[in-house]
């Protein structure tokens, strides 16, 4: 166990004052009553380590490392489950993805966790042309363990990649170019400040 | 002049030659005939959907949302906003709601829209094609224009996540919506309304992060729509649509079954229901072919 | 009623009896077996031409006995409401074609049924009177408070502002009791976000300007004697000095005791200065007076703080309450944000297993505490470590792992006894009283049990202060009666009943105080309390053949009963609920009620007619609550539920009112099975008169010796227990005793 969970700030409220102050909707977490529902209503939550309710009474324990570094909340399909059966109506899935991208900038995120790596591969395929390239995102997939693996993938999936094309909801044209917004500059622009504006209040935190 | 009109989010699965461009072609076909004119966002950008968060904070996944609402203000300023796409509208009424919560983070976003010379009010009414058909139009209107009847289709309707929660359609409930079983039967068709797997999740994105994981609910999905005597699916969602069809395959492959059960639109529904062919029905879009919908369609 | 006794019976042939019974037959059965001298049918008996032709009757023709043969007596009561009169009920409508199928092989059945009941109601009317008043009333509007807590004077506040003057006696020398002594109280308007003041001053003011309101401070009541509407209390100051003054009704809101955490060593309670009880942490919270709380041992601003929930209680260990006090985990949450709402900072973690926030705004404090920062753990504390700083080990149940935390501060949230006084069971007052001769005769005096003082000192047979229910609380049904105890015309409100923080205990005082208001005017008139609200008759007794046995005297639920320096039984009418529990204890059936008695039953089930053995037409005598079990049958009705033609019912006020002559005579009568139907007994008992249908079970434990000496089967005679919502069980039951004849064969005792 790291310092950051010593004796010493367990039970205390620092790390929920951490959450509160950095994670998107991190003011809800203190709201949770601990039923449960959250968790017998997730269709995934049989694969999630620590279940909502629970993620939230670490955080109140203070078990920073442990949150940060777990994989449940990276299970989360946003199907929003949680969300319309909460009593106490706590924002559950997108808290989930609030630690989930804290977890990332402190790059705490588990490595290799297979939707980390993707949700990432998602937004810089997003933000490169400001439309998502579906050619190129799931071509990014099957060539994520490398070459090799990567042509195998391809082969293995061929036969869906085939249909897709027959049907003509893939195409092949979409790896030179694509669509993409015209002025995907200035949105890279608009984005990037928006990042600017975000980044510069976390670093604020606790200074 | 259209009876509606509407400044239209189309999303990055309904462009030519993605997954989605069925159910944009089909939502053409059924505009059309219920005469309702869909004005595109000029230069919509991506929503970043509900996985973008791994990349993206808060603010820049928002702000995506901002920016497609300031255009829509700029060269809509009278209409709503419409989405077809189940995880566009949720982004995008997800965003319009935060940010009318939170001033603060609203003058933020302003403040990137700045680097492009946009801002954004958020005044605007984010909205659902479903929306569309059962609020503006209406159960009967729709009924009455009903050309072929869908006689004898069995349809199990997945209402899925995203255009079920967290908003919903005013009315339905989270745990067993109606409106797409009620949309059936006003299509002439046989809603089963045992369908178990109704409101299930069938893993959304995670469908290519864990795929295992996500193909065991999709295997449920489609099963129970056996198990009712479904001849077919019907969706509203693209993501469910594509997820719960093209991994039918692999499914079998695992699980040892034969499933080939065609997943459609609604929208496909009503073309085919106000007499349109296969093809403006964009039932040549299917990988798993509609078969019984195909031969209404041919009547 | 000094005029000869003239029954007159009317029978209805309305709701399909008319097309259903021979009503010419029934009429004359009234007349040649009932004797009723004058008889009229009518085809729409409730109606106002109805009722008007049998009020003809007792004006001209003088019939001073109605009997009515019509519908169920809980149906139509307000048509059928005479004055002067007895009623009788013939229930042919509930009792009869609505339970029998309507078919030619089942006419004769049928018929026997309807003609029996009209036997019966002409018996029982033979045999009844129009009660009398005992002339033991008198109105006295004057209400005694015990206990001037917030409970207290809001009963008082309530009370005067109806109109009734009100005497506080408080044992302390100031009014407020425990909430005087908290910094803030719960909430309890919305938005019911933050703790607010208690209000005592403002209450202690409202008691102060009222001249209807007299308080005796230091003082407590030594002696009550008398009845509801002639209550005599003697108030004793600490001085010595008494005075007795005369009460109505009274309120008794003696508030709780705290529970002694010195019986929590794990917690280092005692050792540790620094772990406190929640009482203890108000006295904190009041010296800090908004500025920071500073602990016990060394005065230091407290910056971390452990509520443990639960201490010593809810638990079945040795020592330890087994009840939640309801109150103290809102009173854990409102701590919280003494310190919460001083210095954000400041860690405050409440440490429960479920935590419990009951009342309208309960939830809502619950959130506010949320929102204000304190820390809801989920887990048992199994420990708490002596130190510098005092550590709390504890199991924690959402993350399913052992852990421990050092604190500044901890509270221990335990829970409340309720100041109810000596346990007063009529059982234990018996044993006490024959261990004492046991002792006495032994030569050695000796203390039998730890006796705990007394609050109301009461002058009763049966003890000193109202009997206890579970756990020491003084409530008698929660459900259908809150307030009541099992001495009528006292009513208890707040801790004393059950566990609950100071807005319930002055809602709770509130409804004690109304029901005091309206005793003391039902003693006025002579009338009974619920259930049997209303009723004037009230018992008697034939002193020449009373045996003094005293069994009267114990088995009263209610205390009515007091014994005279001989030993004879004193009845104090306004006590009474009119149960007959009594009637059903007395072994030489020497007490009657005038409207109630051994013969206006006994007589009736003498005129059921026995068909001969070989007739093969058994009867069964069902014996039924008229509170649940009789209603319970009435619905069956209703609901068309059938059960057997050879059932005959009797409704009974209580199965404690039962006498052993109606079995034994019924079964010397020819009767072939005999069922007696109660309330649920025991703990989680559903008698409206308490202990009524438990006595019964345990008289009936011992008529199986008699059936042995008549060489009867013993399944002839059963007692079930009822409830008002067993509708379809009730028919069943009788259809089993009635198959039950059947395989067992006739009764041998026909003539």
């Amino acid at each position: 166990m790291s310092t950051n969970t010593g004796t010493v700030e367990k039970y205390r409220n620092n790390f929920l004052k951490e959450v509160e102050a950095n994670v998107e909707e991190g003011d809800w977490v203190k709201m949770c009553m601990q039923c449960g529902v959250c968790a017998g209503s997730c269709p995934l939550g049989k694969h999630w380590a620590h279940p909502p309710q629970e993620i939230f009474m670490m955080i109140r324990a203070g078990k920073r490392e442990e949150v940060l570094t777990s994989d449940s909340m990276w299970m989360c399909t946003s199907c929003y489950n949680c969300i319309v059966r909460c009593p106490r109506e706590l924002p559950i899935t997108h808290i989930m993805h609030g630690l989930a991208n804290y977890a990332k900038r402190l790059g705490l995120a588990p490595k290799a966790q297979p939707t980390a790596w993707f949700s990432q591969v998602f937004w810089d395929n997003m933000m490169k042309k400001g439309r998502v390239n579906e050619l190129k995102l799931g071509l990014s997939l099957y060539f994520k363990d490398g070459i090799v693996s990567g042509i195998k993938e391809s082969i293995k999936h061929q036969k869906l990649g085939m249909n897709m094309m027959k049907a003509k909801r893939m195409s092949p044209m979409e790896l030179f170019g694509g669509h993409g917004v015209k002025s995907a500059g200035d949105l890279q622009k608009i984005i990037k400040k928006a990042q600017e504006i975000e980044n510069a209040r976390l670093e604020s935190y606790g200074k | 002049m259209a009876k509606h009109e509407y400044s239209y989010y189309p999303g990055c699965s309904s462009q030519k030659g993605a997954s989605g461009s069925n159910l944009q072609r089909s939502v053409d076909t059924m505009c059309e005939e219920l005469d309702v004119k869909l004005n595109q966002i000029p230069d919509w950008n991506c929503c970043s959907a509900s996985i973008g968060y791994g990349g993206g904070g808060v603010l820049p996944r928002m702000t995506l949302s901002a920016r497609n609402i300031a255009l829509s203000e700029q060269h809509h300023p009278d209409q709503e906003i419409v989405a077809t796409c189940a995880a566009c509208w949720l982004a995008t009424k997800e965003a319009q709601e935060r940010f009318e919560d939170d001033p603060s983070m609203m003058a933020e976003a302003n403040q990137a829209l700045a680097e492009a010379g946009l801002e954004f009010k958020n005044k605007k009414k984010i909205r659902h094609m479903v929306e569309v058909l059962i609020e503006d139009i209406g159960y009967d209107q729709i009924g009455s224009g009903v050309k072929r009847p869908l006689e004898g289709l069995k349809v199990a309707g997945y209402v899925g996540c995203q255009t079920n929660r967290p908003f919903g359609i005013d009315g339905e409930s989270f745990e067993n919506p109606m409106y797409l079983d009620k949309l059936v039967d006003t299509l002439g068709g046989e809603s089963i309304k045992t369908y178990e797997k109704k409101v299930q999740c069938c893993g959304g994105a995670l469908a290519f992060s864990e795929p295992v994981k996500s193909q065991e609910m999709i295997h449920g999905i489609i099963e129970s729509a056996y198990d009712n005597g479904a001849d077919v699916i019907a969706t509203p969602c693209p993501l469910c649509q594509a997820n719960v069809e093209i991994y039918q395959d692999e499914i079998n492959a695992k699980y040892g079954t034969k499933f080939d059960m065609p997943v459609v639109y609604y929208s496909q529904l009503i073309s085919v229901a106000y007499g349109r062919d296969a093809k403006d029905s964009s039932l040549d879009g299917q990988i798993i072919k509609a078969k019984k919908l195909e031969k209404i369609a041919g009547k | 009623m000094a005029d000869e006794m003239k029954i007159g019976a009317y029978i209805c042939k309305g709701c399909g009896i008319g097309d259903r019974l021979d009503a010419g037959q029934l009429a004359s059965t009234a007349t040649r077996d009932g004797k009723a001298a004058i008889c009229q049918q009518h085809d729409f008996l409730c109606n106002e031409e109805g009722v008007k032709m049998i009020q003809a009757d007792i004006d001209n023709e003088g019939v001073n006995r109605v009997v009515i043969a019509a519908c169920s007596r809980r149906a139509k009561t307000e048509a059928f409401a005479f004055d002067n009169v007895t009623m009788h009920r013939a229930n042919l409508r509930e009792g009869v074609i609505w339970v029998r199928p309507d078919s030619d092989d089942q006419q004769e059945t049928t018929q026997e049924m309807a003609d029996d009941y009209v036997r019966m109601a002409c018996a029982e009317a033979k045999y009844s009177k129009v009660p009398e008043t005992s002339g033991q009333q008198g109105v006295n509007k004057n209400i005694l408070i015990v206990g001037g807590g917030v409970g207290g004077m809001t009963a008082a506040i309530e009370a005067s502002k109806a109109g009734y003057p009100c005497s506080i006696v408080e044992k302390t020398a100031a009014l407020g009791g425990a909430v005087a002594q908290l910094h803030k109280v719960i909430p309890t308007k919305a938005p019911f976000a933050d703790p607010q003041d208690a209000g005592v001053d403002e209450l202690a003011a409202a008691i102060e300007a009222d001249d209807n309101i007299t308080v005796y401070l230091n003082s407590t009541t030594t002696n009550i004697a008398g009845a509801p509407g002639r209550f005599a209390a003697d108030i004793s100051a600490e001085s010595g000095a008494t005075q007795t003054k005369e009460f109505g009704a009274i309120v008794q809101a003696s508030g709780f005791i705290p529970y002694d955490a010195n019986k929590l060593p794990e917690f280092a309670y005692g050792k540790n200065k620094d772990v406190v009880t929640q009482l203890e942490l108000e006295a904190l919270a009041k010296a800090a007076n908004g500025g920071a709380i500073k602990r016990p041992s060394d005065g230091k601003e407290v910056t971390s703080v452990v509520f443990v929930q639960c201490a010593g209680q809810r638990s079945k260990k040795e020592g330890h309450l087994e009840h939640c006090s309801g109150y103290c985990c809102s009173a854990s949450i409102k701590q919280a944000m003494y310190f919460k709402d001083q210095n954000a900072d400041v860690d405050t973690t409440i440490m429960y297993t479920d935590l419990r926030t009951p009342g309208a705004g309960g939830e809502n404090f619950y959130r506010s505490g949320q929102k204000k920062g304190v820390t809801f753990t989920k887990s048992v504390v199994n420990e708490v470590v002596d130190g510098a700083n005092p550590t709390v080990k504890f199991k924690d149940l959402i993350l399913n792992e052992e852990a421990e935390v050092e604190v500044d501060l901890v509270v221990l949230a335990t829970g409340m006894i309720p100041n109810s006084g000596q346990e007063t069971r009529a059982d234990l007052a018996v044993e006490d009283a024959e261990d004492k001769a046991e002792a006495k005769s032994s030569g050695e005096e000796q203390v039998i049990r730890v006796e705990v003082e007394s609050i109301l000192n009461l002058d009763y047979r049966q003890g000193k202060d109202v009997p206890h229910m579970a756990n020491g609380f003084a409530d008698s049904h929660f459900i259908c009666f809150p307030y009541e105890t099992q001495r009528t015309g006292i009513y208890t409100a707040g801790p004393t009943r059950r566990p609950m923080d100071a807005k319930q205990a002055m809602d709770d005082a509130m409804g004690a105080a109304m029901r005091a208001i309206g005793e003391a005017e039902n003693a006025g008139l002579g009338k009974a309390a619920h259930p049997r609200s209303g009723d004037l008759s009230f018992p008697s007794f034939r002193k020449e053949g009373c045996t003094q046995c005293k069994r009267c005297t114990v088995e009263c639920p209610f205390g009515a009963i007091n014994e005279d320096e001989e030993g004879y039984p004193v009845y104090n009418e306004s006590r009474c609920r009119r149960c007959g529990t009594c009637m059903g204890a007395c072994p030489v059936r020497v007490i009657s009620f005038e409207n109630y008695s051994v013969d206006t039953v006994g007589q009736q089930l003498k005129a059921v007619d026995i068909p001969e053995e070989f007739d093969e037409k058994p009867r069964i005598m069902v014996l039924a609550c008229e509170n649940d079990a009789y209603p319970a049958l009435d619905m069956a009705a209703q609901n068309k539920l059938e059960y057997s033609a050879f059932a005959r019912v009797i409704p009974v006020r209580c199965l404690g009112s039962i006498s052993l002559s109606w079995i034994t005579d019924s079964l010397n009568s020819g009767f072939d099975g005999i069922m007696l139907m109660g309330c649920p007994s025991g703990d989680d008992y559903q008698c409206h008169f308490v202990k009524g249908s438990g006595t019964a079970q345990e008289r009936m434990s011992k008529v199986g010796d008699t059936l042995e000496t008549l060489s009867l089967e013993k399944e002839r005679v059963a007692t079930y227990e009822i409830s008002i919502t067993d509708i379809h069980k009730v028919p069943k039951l009788i259809n089993d005793m009635a198959d039950t004849i059947e395989q067992i064969g006739m009764s041998p005792f026909k003539f």
